[in-house]
């Protein structure tokens, strides 16, 4: 993302010009931009004229459109990002109130006003995108026998391509055991297949096969035979790229314990991810000692937050980009306010985790907050039983439904 | 190409060498066999080679020393016996003396003398017949749908003296004389119609179109006879008289069969000439041949021999187009109306064979389609008779409407009672075990030496085995790879997936389930253990090992089979050879482990302990005869295994199966699957249904510890053929059902849960059996009194389950699950067992 123009007033308020770059962006886009915001953008709309006579022809126009946001469409498989409103300013072809769904695209500006005027999440979540030190990109391949996941990891992401499923026979013993090489084989042929289709061989990227057991390390031999047999040279090329790892499962939440091993950490530049991860993992710890310094849930960190064990020394607040996402504006100033309290007042970390990521997923599990205390404290979720039904309710969005009561 | 000259071309040696394979191939495709016939077979193949050998030296022995034959003859005659050693060596005895009168026969040949051309001419009757029968045979075995009994019985067929002694022990006297002629001349039918829905009359299930097919053979065969042939039986009379001057009759040697005395020289004779038929001359297959001068009498009897349509068939041979459209099986033998097996046969050694054949034609109560082709052919043979040149082209059109009429129900279930079936069926009582322990605590090994000591795998397999292990530097993994038998174990050392093999003792029909100890491979581990009715524990006892392994899976494995359901326990404390067999060091590590699975939810009197070395073999099946083991006086760990009590299993249930393996079980069942049966029962026919993906499916045909089997019921491991689906709806993990109580897939359920670790709100794998779902924890609603079951009082929100105590969790998974109420289910999180408990 680049920050092409920033006007922002004293109190907040004002406008940002930015302009996507990469597929990636299009993810900050969808966090950063809310219901009842304004957006300015360039778009292509129909317009029906009717002639004097009474005929009617439509032609398309490119035109840029301002409209208030009502709602947000993001498909993460492509990283297309939709913005659909009603029109705000009149223009030679539309009036005010029509609406539009505004098609965001990279390399082509879009200025944003915040109705509510620009926090220091949104900021912060625009200085984050606008970070010029990239996160690297990896491929990953989290497998066992008979099902493969292939995935992107990106710096907030983690993006499931394709689910491979092959069908390998059990060992049988004697002559039966021909059936199982050759379904494994077979699935083999399958993965490289799909993994071929969807990388980019030109480009050096690591890619990490992950496996109980001999899956991957067996798979990785299969590539580079492959590779020598068929004289696929570009292949050949990725061999440095390949990265063999352990993980307890061939299912895609594997993947969080393989991104904090060194093997990977030393092929992947980027820290974000591996620092929460890392922190995640502490958090849990902590959990397991019970000894009143984890607490996970929106009231027992809020009470912990208001009674200062956020501070400084220690303090966390582990944090799903999901919250920020809440329709109800009511809700989001509640968790932007809980930022700032902690960040500024309290002077402890704050860590946006992003749900789309294995540890944000993890959190979200846990409510979508999570604190680490910098003292013990106990009975947070005392006399919440009444509280429960009102406060945290609403709040729920999708991750959390079922925590809260 | 004419039949002849197929015939001509036969290497006669090589097809009777085949029967043995060809009757075993059949064999694994019948699955109309009643397991105890299927049983009895198969372990007459396995002995044979044995079995072979004894009666070899027994007939030696009765022969004595003087005389003189090759090994092979004596196998070979032993085997056309049964491994009858009287027979055999009557046989050999007469054979050796004919040998000496062999030139004088030579001669004879062909010149008939008036004297004793008689029997030389009755061979070739014999010997011609045999050829005709030969030739529609010979079809036969190209067709992989005919079973054993045509190749078994035909291999005894091609040998009249086999004919004479074939009734030695039936009860003849009980028969009357006028159906003592029919069955006499009976077993020279091809055996081939015995077959596929045969109209066998006696057979109650005798369909429409077999009747009138069978009515109006009934019919031509009258028609076909009443010029001639006034009364089978007087004519028999007649020809009993006439042989009686030359040979003692057939009929009369029949009711001295309890007492074998060696054949007079004159049926030695015959023997011997019809030894010789590989040597016929191939001119004279047509018996209508003009220069074949035989005698009115002795043509009555060849053609009382024949079937009619048999002898029809040379002549009208079905055409190159029917042929292509209806394939070989249009050129077997036409099912005749009298030829079932006599029923007095039951005392002879061929008995066995019809009991099959008659177990096959229960399963094909229905005509089969070769069935229908033979009834068209069958009339078109009748018409051929008739008008003398073949209406081909009718015959065939006629054919083909049949076989599309034909072609409804492919699987036809025999709507048994399993229940009843089971309770009547005296099997040995099944156990399935799997065996657990601490990755290299020589659980491959200990079972390996299980099944080499009690010869379930051979010496020269294991020498084998012994030799390659030594070549790749792991040469005391020999034992281990009995079972690990894929590539990857064998290279890495390390058991991968779950190993599987039966073996039975005098008392217990076993099945091995042999688990990976690593703790990558707990998923298979599972898998394995939720098929097992009891668990072997196997501990390293070596120092350092015990330790490590109590910490590790020896830990996780004995909670998770206690979580699956296993009650009892058996632990091989393991590898003690190498401490000298100290009595201290075991005792330490029963009193831990006894602490320990107590603890777990093992009853002390679940729990057995014995020391073993599975790479010495001591206590295995031997108590062990070191004498610094001396003090061990309990039973070896076959005792132990024997006595574990039968299990209840959940019978009248409906059918629950989850697959454990889908695989392509061989070129006529491209699709089958492997699993145990949890509830329920299943047979051939049943229309089941696959859940998830809520296909159904046709049960092909049921293998029941690699045998056929009609049914299976619940607690046998099995193998299901089946047919009428495509196999991308089914996938490890699934759990076929039946059609009326299918499972209802859970997206989301609530369990009871007994903590292993800290259990949180967090993403979970779901595991049960085969199946692994990736899901979570969504929240955890109250942590359960263990005692009561009740929710802890205090209100307070569950935050986190610790190790140990009971939570009631609520589970989401990411996709439809097959589970049920009651179900047990593990929860596996980052590569540990995090809890186990039950489906609410």
């Amino acid at each position: 993302m680049r920050l092409v123009k920033q006007a922002i007033e004293r109190d907040g308020s004002g406008t940002m010009t930015l302009c996507p770059e990469e597929p990636e962006d299009m993810w900050f886009a969808y966090n950063l931009i809310r219901p009842t915001d304004t957006v300015r953008a360039s778009a292509i709309r129909r317009v029906t004229t009717e002639s004097s006579t009474g005929s009617t022809s439509s032609t398309r126009i490119h035109t840029t459109l301002t409209i208030r946001v009502t709602g947000l469409d993001f498909d993460p498989q492509s990283s297309q990002l939709h913005v659909s409103g009603r029109i705000a300013e009149e223009t030679k072809y539309t009036k005010v109130g029509q609406y539009h769904t505004l098609d965001l695209e990279l390399h082509r500006n879009f200025t944003l006003e915040k109705a509510e005027g620009w926090d220091s999440v949104a900021k912060g979540l625009v200085k984050e995108a606008c970070d010029p030190v990239k996160s690297s990109e990896a491929w990953a391949i989290v497998m066992e026998e008979g099902m493969a996941n292939l995935c992107v990891l990106t710096g907030s992401r983690t993006v499931l391509r394709q689910r491979i499923e092959g069908r390998v026979p059990r060992k049988r013993g004697g002559t039966a055991q021909g059936d199982h090489d050759k379904g494994l084989r077979k699935f083999y042929e399958t993965i490289l297949e799909t993994l071929l289709r969807q990388i980019d061989l030109t480009e050096s990227k690591p890619i990490l096969l992950a496996s109980p057991g001999y899956t991957a390390s067996n798979f990785l031999k299969y590539v580079l035979e492959t590779a020598i047999n068929t004289g696929n040279k570009p292949l050949l090329a990725q061999k440095a790229n390949f990265v063999v790892v352990h993980s307890s499962s061939g299912h895609l939440y594997a993947l969080n314990e393989v991104l904090g091993q060194p093997a990977v950490l030393a092929k992947l530049k980027d820290t974000k991810f591996t620092k929460e991860t890392k922190l995640m993992d502490d958090f849990m710890t902590l959990l397991r000692k019970d000894d009143g310094r984890a607490w996970y849930g929106p009231n027992e960190v809020e009470k912990a937050a208001e009674q200062g064990a956020l501070g400084r020394g220690g303090g966390v607040l582990l944090i799903s980009d999901a919250l920020f996402r809440a329709q109800d504006v009511t809700v989001r100033r509640r968790w932007v306010k809980l930022v700032d309290k902690v960040r500024d007042v309290e002077g402890g970390e704050v860590r946006v985790l992003s749900s789309e990521h294995e540890s944000g997923k993890k959190l979200a599990g846990l409510g979508g907050i999570a604190a680490i205390l910098t003292f013990p404290l106990q009975d947070l979720d005392d006399d919440e039983e009444e509280n429960d039904e009102e406060t945290i309710e609403p709040n729920v969005n999708r991750n959390e439904s079922g925590i809260g009561s | 190409m004419s039949r002849h000259k197929l015939i001509k071309q036969l290497d006669l040696e090589e097809e009777l060498d085949d029967y043995d394979g060809g009757a075993l191939y059949d064999n694994d495709e019948n699955q109309g066999i009643s397991p105890e016939d299927q049983g009895t077979f198969i372990i007459a193949i396995v002995n044979g080679e044995y079995r072979l050998r004894q009666g070899t030296i027994r007939v030696r022995d009765v022969l004595g020393p003087g005389f003189e034959i090759s090994d092979a003859r004596i196998q070979e005659s032993l085997w056309y016996y049964y491994y009858d050693v009287e027979k055999s060596v009557n046989y050999l005895l007469s054979e050796q003396t004919s040998s000496n009168t062999k030139p004088k026969q030579k001669g004879a040949d062909l010149k008939l003398s008036a004297v004793d051309g008689k029997s030389d001419l009755n061979c070739r009757c014999h010997r011609r017949w045999v050829e005709n029968d030969y030739d529609l045979d010979f079809g036969a075995f190209n067709d992989p749908d005919v079973p054993i009994i045509h190749s078994v019985t035909g291999s005894s067929y091609f040998k009249p003296d086999v004919m004479s002694t074939f009734f030695n022990d039936a009860p003849w006297c009980n028969i009357p004389p006028g159906r003592q002629g029919e069955i006499l001349i009976e077993p020279l039918y091809p055996p081939g119609r015995l077959m596929g829905g045969s109209s066998f009359q006696g057979d109650a299930k005798v369909s429409k179109l077999a009747a009138i097919a069978a009515a109006r053979r009934m019919k031509e065969d009258a028609r076909s006879r009443s010029g001639t042939v006034t009364s089978s039986v007087a004519l028999l009379d007649k020809l009993g008289n006439k042989m009686s001057l030359e040979t003692p009759n057939e009929l009369e040697m029949a009711p001295k069969a309890a007492t074998v005395k060696p054949l007079n020289p004159v049926q030695a004779d015959t023997s011997k000439t019809s030894r010789k038929y590989p040597v016929r001359e191939r001119g004279v297959l047509n018996s209508n041949t003009p220069e074949d001068a035989i005698p009115p009498v002795e043509s009555i009897i060849s053609e009382r021999k024949r079937d009619p349509e048999t002898f029809s068939i040379p002549i009208a041979l079905p055409s190159a187009f029917a042929r292509t459209i209806l394939g070989p099986s249009f050129e077997r033998a036409p099912t005749s109306g009298q030829d079932g097996p006599p029923c007095d046969l039951v005392g002879s050694p061929y008995h066995f064979f019809f009991d099959v054949a008659d177990a096959k034609m229960d399963a094909f109560a229905e005509p089969s389609p070769d069935d229908v082709v033979l009834k068209a052919q069958t009339s078109k043979g009748t018409k051929t008779t008739k008008s003398g040149t073949g209406d081909e082209i009718r015959a065939v059109t006629s054919a083909l409407g049949d076989v599309a009429i034909s072609e409804a129900p492919k699987y036809k279930s025999k709507n048994l009672d399993v229940l009843a079936e089971f309770k009547k069926t005296q099997i040995k009582p099944t156990a399935n075990f799997v065996v657990i322990g601490h990755v290299d605590a020589g659980k491959s090994t200990l079972m390996g030496r299980l099944l080499y000591d009690l010869k379930v795998v051979n010496k020269r397999t294991l020498d084998k085995y012994r030799k390659e292990a030594e070549s790749i530097g792991k040469s005391s993994f020999a034992l281990a790879w009995v079972l690990d038998q894929g590539t990857d174990e064998r290279k890495q050392g390390v058991t991968i997936d779950i190993g599987m093999n039966n073996f039975e003792t005098d008392k217990t029909a076993f099945t091995i389930l042999d688990a990976p100890g690593h703790r990558d491979f707990i998923p298979n581990m599972i898998a394995g253990a939720s098929q097992a009715d009891f668990a072997v524990l196997v501990i390293d006892a070596s120092t350092g090992s015990f330790e490590s392994g109590l910490k590790g899976q020896t830990k996780e494995h004995a909670l998770l089979v206690r979580s699956i359901g296993v009650q009892r326990i058996i632990i091989a404390i393991n590898k003690l050879d190498t401490l000298s067999w100290s009595r201290d060091r075991f005792d330490e590590i029963q009193q831990q482990v006894s602490a320990f699975l107590t603890a777990a939810g093992f009853q002390p009197k679940n729990l057995a302990f014995i020391p073993c070395s599975g790479l010495t073999g001591e206590n295995i099946v031997d108590v062990s005869t070191n004498v610094k083991a001396s003090w061990y006086t309990g039973p070896p760990l076959i005792s132990l295994l024997e006595s574990s009590e039968p299990f209840a299993r959940a019978l009248e249930k409906p059918l629950r199966l989850t697959i454990d393996d889908i695989f392509r079980g061989g070129v006529q069942n491209p699709l089958s699957i492997s699993g145990r049966i949890d509830a329920g029962s299943v047979q051939i026919g049943d229309i089941v249904i696959t859940v998830p993906s809520n296909e159904t499916a046709i049960t092909k045909a049921i293998e029941v510890n690699s045998e056929p089997s009609d049914w299976a019921v619940a607690g046998q491991n099995v193998i299901l053929h089946l047919a009428n689906i495509d196999p991308n709806y089914l996938k490890t993990g699934d759990v076929i059902c039946s059609l009326a109580a299918p499972i209802k897939p859970l997206s989301i359920f609530t369990m009871k849960v007994l903590a292993f670790e800290h259990i949180l709100p967090m993403a979970v794998e779901v595991h049960r059996g085969r199946l692994h779902a990736p899901g979570r924890i969504s929240k955890l609603a109250a942590v359960l009194d263990k005692a009561s079951g009740k929710p802890k009082e205090g209100g307070k929100k569950v935050r986190i389950v610790k190790p140990g105590s009971v939570a009631r969790v609520v589970v989401e998974v990411d996709e439809p699950v097959p589970l049920e109420l009651g179900g047990k289910v593990v929860l596996r999180a980052g590569g540990q067992t995090v809890g186990a408990g039950l489906l609410e």
